[in-house]
């Protein structure tokens, strides 16, 4: 396989280990890689109005045909382990209420249908926006009186993955309407920006840089409708927060902690970013 | 993880004669491969893996495969059993530690 490269100075050429951009173009139709970005060959989503962003793509499109194949078969796939995990969960009895998931919600696969597709959400009760960790932690606090879950636990992954798994193939779909607003623009504030001693903000490298390498990677548009996903760099199933923390250190700023107020606002607005494409958790990537 | 170690295999239940089987095994585990270090101590941290895999039909070893360090988390194993008598599939983990976790199926052959 032959391709050319392109090197793209950026702003941050001068520091040492400082990323660099590369462009990677195919020579031919017949000599393809195998990544669909890369070869033309990969399904977009119209953007919602008001994005920045031209078509919307998942993460999948941008993965070797190894990663691919691993989140297209379901035993192949290892979050599985963890989605059996939060499938025993769901009907275990736990708490001073004596009650389990499925004491109130029954039936996973009805009463979850489209609702992991539907976080971060507004909290009427607590006047906050909440992702899903946190509403799965607030049925365990408040109707069951049990523990909460910990962050990156493989409970609370393992849970969070089943019940987002309900909502497959179905466009992710968050209202930034009402009260949900101003979560919203602080969230876009975040991901503008520009952060950490490489000065880089998120859109640095998924909006402006989506389809370059950066070293051995290639960028995609930072999509979150594959979360809690299994990375194989993780060797096991992680948070979107935990994706967010990375993705902060790797421009050498100080990531905030798991469930902040900060990351739950960016989930919202990153969300709207890939509003209408299918949600694949619990999706394998490298 | 709070059920350490599960075993998953994906076996046919009734198969025919001499039919070329697929049969496909992954189970939890962290490979820990011995030459990471502990963040915290700077001390390596003890190699554990599954060192060997197997499957038994009726007893006899009919595929086995030695592993070692570098193998990734959660090992994902596919082979193919040619069928003979009805019977069981038994499928063995062998822990560096001594533990075995084992799952075992029955096979219908007609
Ligand atoms: C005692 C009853 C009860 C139990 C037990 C319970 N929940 Fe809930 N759950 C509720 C109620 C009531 C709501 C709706 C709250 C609302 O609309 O504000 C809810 C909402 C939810 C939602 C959000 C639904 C949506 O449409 O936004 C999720 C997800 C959820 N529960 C998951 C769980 C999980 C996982 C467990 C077990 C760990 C659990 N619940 C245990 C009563 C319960
Ligand atoms: C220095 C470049 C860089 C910056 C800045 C950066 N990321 Fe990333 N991000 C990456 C790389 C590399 C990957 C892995 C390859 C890919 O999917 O782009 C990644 C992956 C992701 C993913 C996973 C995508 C998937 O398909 O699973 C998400 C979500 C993400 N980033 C969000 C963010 C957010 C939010 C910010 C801002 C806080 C951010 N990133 C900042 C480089 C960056």
């Amino acid at each position: 396989m032959t391709f050319k490269t392109i090197a793209i100075a950026l702003a941050v050429g001068s520091l040492a280990g400082g990323a660099a951009l590369v462009a990677s173009y195919g020579s031919s139709a017949a000599d393809k890689s195998g990544i669909p970005y890369r070869d033309g060959e990969y399904e977009t989503v119209e953007a919602p109005e008001g994005s920045p962003l031209s078509e919307l793509i998942s993460g999948y499109y941008f993965r070797t045909p190894e990663t691919r194949e691993l989140q297209d078969d379901d035993f192949m796939n290892p979050a599985f382990i963890w989605m059996e995990q939060g499938a025993e969960l769901w009907s275990t009895v736990e708490g001073e209420a004596g009650e389990s998931c499925a004491s109130c919600h029954e039936d996973v696969e009805a009463s979850m249908k489209g609702v992991g597709a539907s976080y971060p959400k507004y909290h009427e009760a607590s006047g906050k926006l909440i992702n899903l960790e946190q509403r799965i932690n607030l049925c365990r606090t408040e109707s069951m009186q049990a523990e909460p879950w910990k962050w990156e636990s493989d409970e609370l992954l393992g849970m969070t993955a089943y019940v987002r798994h309900q909502s497959k193939g179905m466009p992710v779909n968050v209202s930034i309407e009402g009260p949900a607003a101003p979560f919203f623009e602080k969230g876009k504030d975040f991901y503008y920006q520009r952060r950490g001693q490489l000065d880089m903000a998120c859109a640095t490298c998924h909006e402006v840089n989506y389809g370059m390498y950066i070293r051995a990677d290639l960028l995609s548009q930072g999509q979150s409708n594959g979360f809690p996903t299994y990375r194989l760099k993780w060797q096991k199933l992680g948070s979107l927060h935990r994706r967010f923390r990375g993705c902060n250190r790797q421009v050498r700023a100080v990531p905030y902690a798991n469930g902040s107020d900060e990351y739950v606002n960016l989930e919202l607005y990153l969300a709207w970013r890939g509003q209408g494409l299918p949600v694949e958790t619990p999706a394998v990537r490298q | 993880m709070a059920k350490k170690h599960k075993p998953r295999v994906k076996a046919p239940k009734t198969a025919s004669p001499g039919e070329v089987m697929e049969i496909k095994t992954l189970i939890s585990h962290e490979m820990e491969s011995g030459q990471r270090k502990d963040r915290k101590t700077g001390e390596l941290i003890p190699r554990q893996i599954i060192n060997r895999f197997e499957c038994k039909y009726n007893g006899e070893t009919v595929f086995s495969a030695d592993m070692h360090p570098a193998i990734s988390a959660n090992p994902y194993m596919a082979f193919y059993v040619k069928a003979g008598e009805s019977g069981e599939l038994e499928f063995l983990w062998h822990d560096d530690n001594g533990d075995v976790y084992s799952h075992s199926q029955k096979l219908e052959v007609a």
